[in-house]
């Protein structure tokens, strides 16, 4: 059973706002497909590895050289809502800070 | 007769003898794209003035008789980016965003001088069997106007019925191009995994995506997939596999091809009337040749529980991206960053492709992930040697492509789970990386398209464009027309 | 009560490639914002990545640098998180089957050496800059997106400040002698996370750990870690407890300071990256990296003193970094003196790097330079007086040693058919300074060698020129 607070979990790891409306719906829908997904604890996997990748390639690299494709950094920003002197501007973030690589 | 009617060799060598120019074929497209296509929204953007300037300088080079495609009208669906051309995915969250450069198998397919006539409308995200989850407009049935396309290629495959374009790209993660070919009576094909680039199709789910053509014939598919495959340095996954010209396998018989039809794809939940035209269908392929052999794939069951963890869980992250900081809708009103995110997400994705993301960070998060993630991929592995198991003494697996004809608009919208299981056929080939097809294979009662499906060896196209061929040979189910009936508003 | 100590450093190391991890865009560093970027770096919808070949032999050569098992089935993963330097919304990592496991450094302190475990290390794309501007806006420059990184996570065996310090000083010498990237923490290509605990002596328990992060030199790792082992002994001598945290140093202060209390874990929904196929890295492969590893620090450190006589402190400072070691061997491999060759590394050599804030590289020396102006010591062409003034010529303008000191004339002179009538000369004309040196008087000598370097401008081999002396002196 998937509950309205796991839904409000999930929906603020991806974030989604959700309405009560929406809560209730995507709870109940939810719980139906996730009941179908317990399914698969009927099978016997025991000793099976898991397919991630369905591609025959491996070790597939690149080599290590500059690719000029034309496309330059007015083209690349030609869709940011908002610049300023090439950077990308967005609202204040909150957690003033850097990634952790 | 519309001139998109007549077949891709018969139309190049009117084009190389001067009969016709590539323009008069863009005219014709665009006609009918304007008589017809303010009732079956089949396009997003049509892409008129570009197309025309492009035919105008082809006829003005002319056209050479190596230049097979050369002239030829396609249309790509919405999740394949076209540079300088609006592309949407079916999405609000997309509204406004013009790529900066093509897709692989669009700068294959302009290299080889086919024109792109505009782009198709498709569910949000490619998320669904209907094309009803487009945030732009429904696509309607050129069968029957009251129905669905079939999704989530469906503008794309109602383009081709309609005879809008000659030939459009779907892409296919579960389904996408072949069910959509079957509610609308036309040859659609998902090759291997890794045949197709996908540099450039907006991701869904990553490892079952490919790209396909939606043709009337054979034929004309086996031209325009040989010309868009191949290894792309672009994309890690692609083949080093040499492709074939797949035209050299139309015509070929097809006498001793061995045949496996699965006990399971004529279950229950298979309209009684599909099983009767499929079984027709087998019938007149055991009269060229092959042999029938029943088989079994035990674990088709759980193919859609089994993709829905995992290609949803794919989905949501491939989905994080759209987040209104670089591209696409972002939010009004918004007084910081998590403002812009939430906002921007929660109004620019429609409720199917929220769904899927919501079930898919479920099935990827903390102390998820391995009932739900590592399981379904493990269940993968099993669906995927109950195929590599029949395929080995079998060239080709075939049964109904959908367990059902096209239905009516809005009848089953409201109910996700049941829109789920009308993959349920489709599922298996994505999840096993296999080249699947849907062959047009007669009508039901109500005059609409019962689609055939033909699944083979990784790599192995060519099987399937012979079979599909002799099929087509045989039964010539692409003379008779969509009717264009009903849609009284 | 007394504690004991766990400390955990990940350091974050940039590899020295010309392209990104994942992207065939540029690697720069200072260029103008956003133009070392493309399609891939800006997250486009339909982009996939691709992996660079040198990057993942950059970190399969510090793997085995830092004696580690190489994993040799293993694919990469999504990390999933927003925000926006990290513009897919995920960084492509390895999580499950990094890189590889098991390594180890070490480390020595106050004469005591200790193996320090490394659990774990692997190869993963960094994120894009952000600035905070006080307009209530941020500002995203995606130049540093993919820049390839090699995380090195290590064992909970370090247990003091010091003991951090050493380790990262050898896990920098050891990378730097790879030359899989420049190492250098005010460039930012190495960056330094750590994590201390303290628990009661004899405790099997290991205590609640903080994380101290934007450490931006060594010494402040240590000066943290050694305030933070300090507050934390308060925290649980007045009876708290210490809270999951992340704090940052202050350099003003010395303190650190609680940036914010960590509540529940991060939820990554790590996943194995569906757009690149999965590696089997080969044996064959790994074999020639390691072949093509040089000697590290350590190994050139113990040679220089046993083979070569160097003092164990000289071959420490010349194993620093690997330029100067290098330097060092092609000095000598030109036929200078080892001990001389690294007197004027230590000394001369040095005080001008530091002099003029430069790295040895940057300047004009060249080890044949600086072995032809040792052997022209050695040799007794120029007196090591001028042998100062031969060095500022050739560090600063390149000057080849010989023909500059012929075409100044400060060669040496040390024929004794020229200095032997100089000095009689001198003899003759200082008649005092002969009864003085009978009498005993070593100051006359002195005095008459002074007398002889004034009539020669300073040329005389001053060696010659006692020999010569003492038998003209003994002749009288
Ligand atoms: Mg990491
Ligand atoms: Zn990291």
């Amino acid at each position: 059973m998937i509950s309205k607070n796991d839904v409000t979990h999930v929906a603020n790891l991806a974030r989604l706002s959700l309405s009560q409306d929406e809560i209730d719906r995507f709870t109940s829908q939810l719980d139906q497909i996730i009941a179908m997904e317990d399914e698969l604890s009927h099978v016997e996997t025991e000793g099976v590895k898991p397919t991630t990748h369905i591609t025959d390639e491996v070790n597939v690299f690149r080599n290590d050289v500059v690719v000029n494709d034309g496309i330059t950094r007015e083209d690349l920003l030609s869709n940011v809502p908002e610049t300023k002197d090439g950077l990308i501007k967005v609202p204040s973030i909150i957690d003033k800070g850097e990634t952790d690589a | 007769m519309s001139l998109l009617d007549k077949d891709l060799e018969t139309l190049h060598q009117e084009l190389v003898a001067g009969d016709i120019k590539a323009t008069d074929l863009v005219e014709q497209s665009l006609d009918t794209i304007e008589q017809r296509d303010p009732q079956l929204n089949a396009f997003i953007t049509v892409n008129a003035q570009q197309a025309l300037a492009d035919a105008v300088a082809l006829d003005e080079k002319g056209i050479k008789a190596e230049d097979k495609l050369a002239g030829i009208p396609i249309a790509y669906k919405d999740n394949i980016v076209t540079k300088n051309i609006l592309t949407t995915a079916g999405s609000k969250i997309l509204n406004n965003f013009e790529p900066v450069y093509d897709a692989t198998v669009v700068e294959k397919l302009s290299q080889a001088g086919m024109i792109n006539l505009g782009k198709t409308n498709m569910d949000e995200f490619a998320m669904g069997s209907s094309t009803e989850s487009s945030y732009f407009k429904p696509t309607h049935n050129p069968w029957d106007l009251d129905r669905v396309p079939g999704g989530s290629s469906g503008g794309s495959a109602a383009a081709v019925a309609a005879g809008e374009v000659f030939a459009a790209l779907g892409s296919d993660t579960g389904g996408s191009i072949r069910q959509p070919s079957a509610y609308n009576g036309i040859f659609g094909i998902k090759p291997t995994y890794g045949r197709v680039s996908r540099w450039g199709l907006i991701a869904f789910g990553s490892s079952f995506d490919q790209i396909g053509v939606m043709t009337k014939r054979v034929k004309d598919s086996a031209y325009i997939l040989t010309a868009m495959s191949g290894k792309d340095a672009k994309d890690s996954t692609s083949s080093k596999q040499e492709v074939p010209d797949f035209t050299k396998f139309v015509g070929q018989d097809i006498k001793g091809l061995r045949v496996a039809v699965p006990d399971e794809f004529f279950g229950d939940g298979i309209d009684e009337e599909v099983k009767t035209q499929v079984e027709k269908g087998l019938k007149v392929l055991e009269d060229l040749g092959a042999v029938i052999d029943h088989v079994q794939l035990p674990y088709t069951k759980y193919a859609v529980p089994a993709y829905y963890v995992l290609a949803s869980s794919e989905a949501s992250s491939n989905l994080q991206r759209f987040d209104g900081i670089r591209y696409g809708y972002r939010a009004e009103d918004v007084k910081n960053l998590e403002d812009v995110y939430i906002k921007s997400r929660s109004e620019g994705f429609g409720s199917e492709v929220k769904r899927r993301i919501m079930l898919g960070t479920f099935a990827l998060s903390a102390g998820f992930y391995d009932a739900y993630f590592n399981k379904a991929a493990k269940v993968r592995t099993l669906i995927k040697q109950d195929y590599e198991r029949v395929l080995a003494d079998h060239d080709l697996i075939v049964g109904p492509t959908s367990p059902d004809t096209a239905f009516k608009i809005g009848a089953i919208v409201s109910d996700p789970l049941k829109l789920y299981y009308k993959d349920i056929l489709t599922i298996s080939s994505n999840m096993a990386g296999v080249p699947s097809a849907s062959v047009p294979a007669g009508f039901d009662s109500k005059g609409l398209p019962v689609g055939m499906q033909m699944v083979a060896k990784r790599f192995d196209e060519g099987t399937i464009f012979k079979a599909a061929a002799a099929f087509e040979a045989a039964t010539k189910y692409y003379e008779v027309k969509p009717s264009f009936k009903g849609g009284a508003r | 009560m007394n504690f004991e100590t766990t400390i955990g450093l990940e350091v974050h190391v940039e590899l020295k490639t010309k392209t990104k991890m994942f992207s065939p865009s540029p690697v720069t560093y200072g260029a103008e914002p956003n133009t070392s970027t493309n399609v891939i770096d800006f997250g486009f919808p339909g982009v996939l990545p691709t992996v660079n070949r040198e990057a993942y032999r950059l970190g399969l050569m510090v793997a085995l640098a830092l004696h580690a098992d190489i994993t040799k089935y293993t694919h990469f993963d999504r990390k999933n998180y927003f925000y926006p330097d990290n513009p897919k919304a995920y960084q492509i990592t390895q999580a499950e089957e990094p890189l590889a496991t098991n390594g180890w450094l070490e480390i020595e302190v106050n004469g005591v050496k200790k193996k320090i475990g490394i659990e774990e290390m692997h190869v993963e794309e960094d994120a894009g800059k952000n600035t905070h501007g006080d307009d209530g806006y941020s500002y995203v420059d995606l130049n540093r997106q993919g820049t390839p990184l090699i995380e090195i996570v290590s064992k909970p065996d370090i247990a003091s400040p010091d003991e951090a310090y050493a380790y990262l000083e050898q896990l920098r010498k050891t990378i730097q002698f790879t030359g899989a990237s420049d190492v250098k923490m005010e460039e930012g290509s190495m960056r330094v996370d750590t994590n201390i605990s303290i628990s009661p002596i004899g405790s099997d328990k290991l205590g609640q750990k903080a994380e101290l992060k934007n450490l931006n030199s060594f010494n402040h790792v240590r000066l943290g870690l050694a305030y933070e082992e300090k507050r934390q002994a308060q925290v649980i001598m007045a009876g708290g407890s210490v809270r999951p945290e992340t704090r940052r140093f202050d350099e003003a202060s010395g303190e650190t300071i609680l940036m914010r209390v960590k509540e529940g874990k991060d939820d990554y929904r790590y996943f194995p990256e569906p757009d690149l196929p999965a590696f089997e890295i080969e044996d064959d492969w790994i074999n020639e990296i390691q072949s093509e590893i040089p000697e590290m620090p350590d190994k050139r450190r113990s040679r220089y003193i046993n083979e070569l006589g160097i003092p164990e402190y000289d071959a420490g400072v010349l194993t620093q970094t690997k330029e100067m070691s290098d330097f060092f061997e092609a000095t000598i491999a030109d036929g200078a003196n080892a001990k001389l060759a690294s007197n004027w590394l230590m000394g001369e050599v040095s005080a001008y790097l530091n002099a003029n804030k430069l790295d040895l590289l940057a300047t004009k020396l060249t080890p044949v330079n600086l072995s032809t102006m040792i052997k022209l010591i050695q040799d007794g062409t120029i007196s090591s007086k001028i042998a100062k003034k031969v060095f500022q010529e050739t560090i600063k303008n390149g000057s080849e040693p010989k023909a500059w000191v012929e075409q100044k004339g400060l060669v040496q002179e040390s024929n004794p058919e020229v200095l032997t009538p100089i000095i009689t000369g001198i003899l003759d004309a200082n008649e005092q300074s002969i009864i003085d040196f009978k009498n005993g008087k070593d100051r006359a000598v002195g005095y008459l060698i002074g007398q002889i370097m004034k009539q020669t401008h300073g040329q005389a081999n001053p060696k010659v020129v006692n020999k010569i002396l003492m038998a003209e002196l003994n002749k009288r």
